[in-house]
């Protein structure tokens, strides 16, 4: 288990994008993923707070639910997002670390139903919660 | 009863240009994803240039969808606050050296956005255009749709409910 981890954590640091915005890869297995992104400067969305963009915390959630469907237990060999939304329910505390725990809910032969939330290191209150569709394709 | 002499065209542009530069240029994520505005008269339309980073799948290669998603909200906040201030720096009440000096008026929040990937985008450079469909005193309702090679071909696009600034009541 813990090779897959570590295989898996590659993968999601090979994707440019996920690293440039600096996400790593704590947790998966078993249809859910817990990634974490560190507060930057570069990320900031709203100058007057320092709250970061909402777009970084979508790119965030979107590799999270991805992860979470590529580990689940019927080993797709490839997902691509097919719909995400995100509400927003606070900008999330300016310095602060943001973790997201995505998990497949269902998944049939081509879907993969997936939720994800995401917190800082505030409260209890999430920053923002996503639901989404996504491709699967079954294992070669 | 003659109507007041228009303005030079040199002025207009200068004007309307300063205002969306100093717009852009207050939010730093838009320049780490390389987005840049155009303007035709009121109309905007956004470009992400491509770059390695907004990679999201190195195999195929395809655009990652965070980075798709970010670029839609950006053009969707980006455009409802160029409608929103639109009256006032035209006006003059909001002053444009003032705006390029950082002293911004607040951005709309979002908040949610509901993104519907048609295609993968490809390692190119991609265009975008947003339409406010609804713009009250708190809520606005955006629509953005993206392309990358034909413009009726979108790759991806999105709806997003924004909570507009608010202004400061007196005794606050």
């Amino acid at each position: 288990m813990a090779d897959k981890t570590q295989l898996a954590r590659q993968f999601i640091e090979a994707i440019p994008h996920s690293k440039a915005l600096g996400m790593e890869l704590t947790e998966i297995g078993n249809g859910r993923a817990v990634i974490v992104m560190p507060y930057d400067k570069k990320l900031i969305g709203d100058p007057d707070t320092g709250v970061i963009h909402g777009g970084a915390v979508s790119a965030l959630m979107d590799t999270c639910c991805g992860a979470a469907v590529m580990s689940h237990p019927s080993e797709p060999s490839s997902t691509a997002t097919i719909d995400l939304r995100i509400d927003y329910m606070r900008g999330a505390t300016p310095g602060q670390t943001i973790t997201t725990t995505a998990t497949c809910h269902h998944v049939t032969r081509n879907v993969a139903f997936v939720r994800a939330v995401a917190t800082d290191e505030e409260t209890e209150v999430p920053v923002a919660t996503a639901s989404g569709a996504f491709t699967l394709e079954p294992k070669q | 009863m003659s109507r007041p002499r228009p303005e030079p065209v040199q002025v207009i542009k200068q004007r309307r240009d300063a205002a969306l530069a100093a717009l852009v240029e207050s939010v730093p994520y838009i320049g780490f994803l390389g987005i840049t505005f155009e303007r035709r008269g009121d109309e905007l339309t956004s470009t992400m240039h491509f770059h390695n980073n907004l990679i999201g799948n190195p195999m195929l290669p395809a655009i990652h969808g965070g980075a798709t998603a970010a670029f839609l909200e950006v053009t969707s906040v980006i455009t409802l606050q160029w409608f929103h201030l639109w009256p006032q720096f035209e006006s003059g009440e909001l002053d444009v050296e003032t705006m390029a000096a950082g002293k911004m008026p607040r951005l709309p929040k979002t908040i949610d956005f509901t993104v519907d990937y048609l295609r993968s985008g490809l390692p190119r450079d991609s265009y975008a255009r947003a339409t406010v469909n609804r713009s009250g005193r708190r809520y606005a309702s955006v629509h953005v749709a993206a392309w990358q090679d034909h413009k009726d071909k979108l790759f991806a696009q999105a709806t997003g409910h924004f909570l507009m600034p608010q202004e400061r009541r007196s005794g606050d």
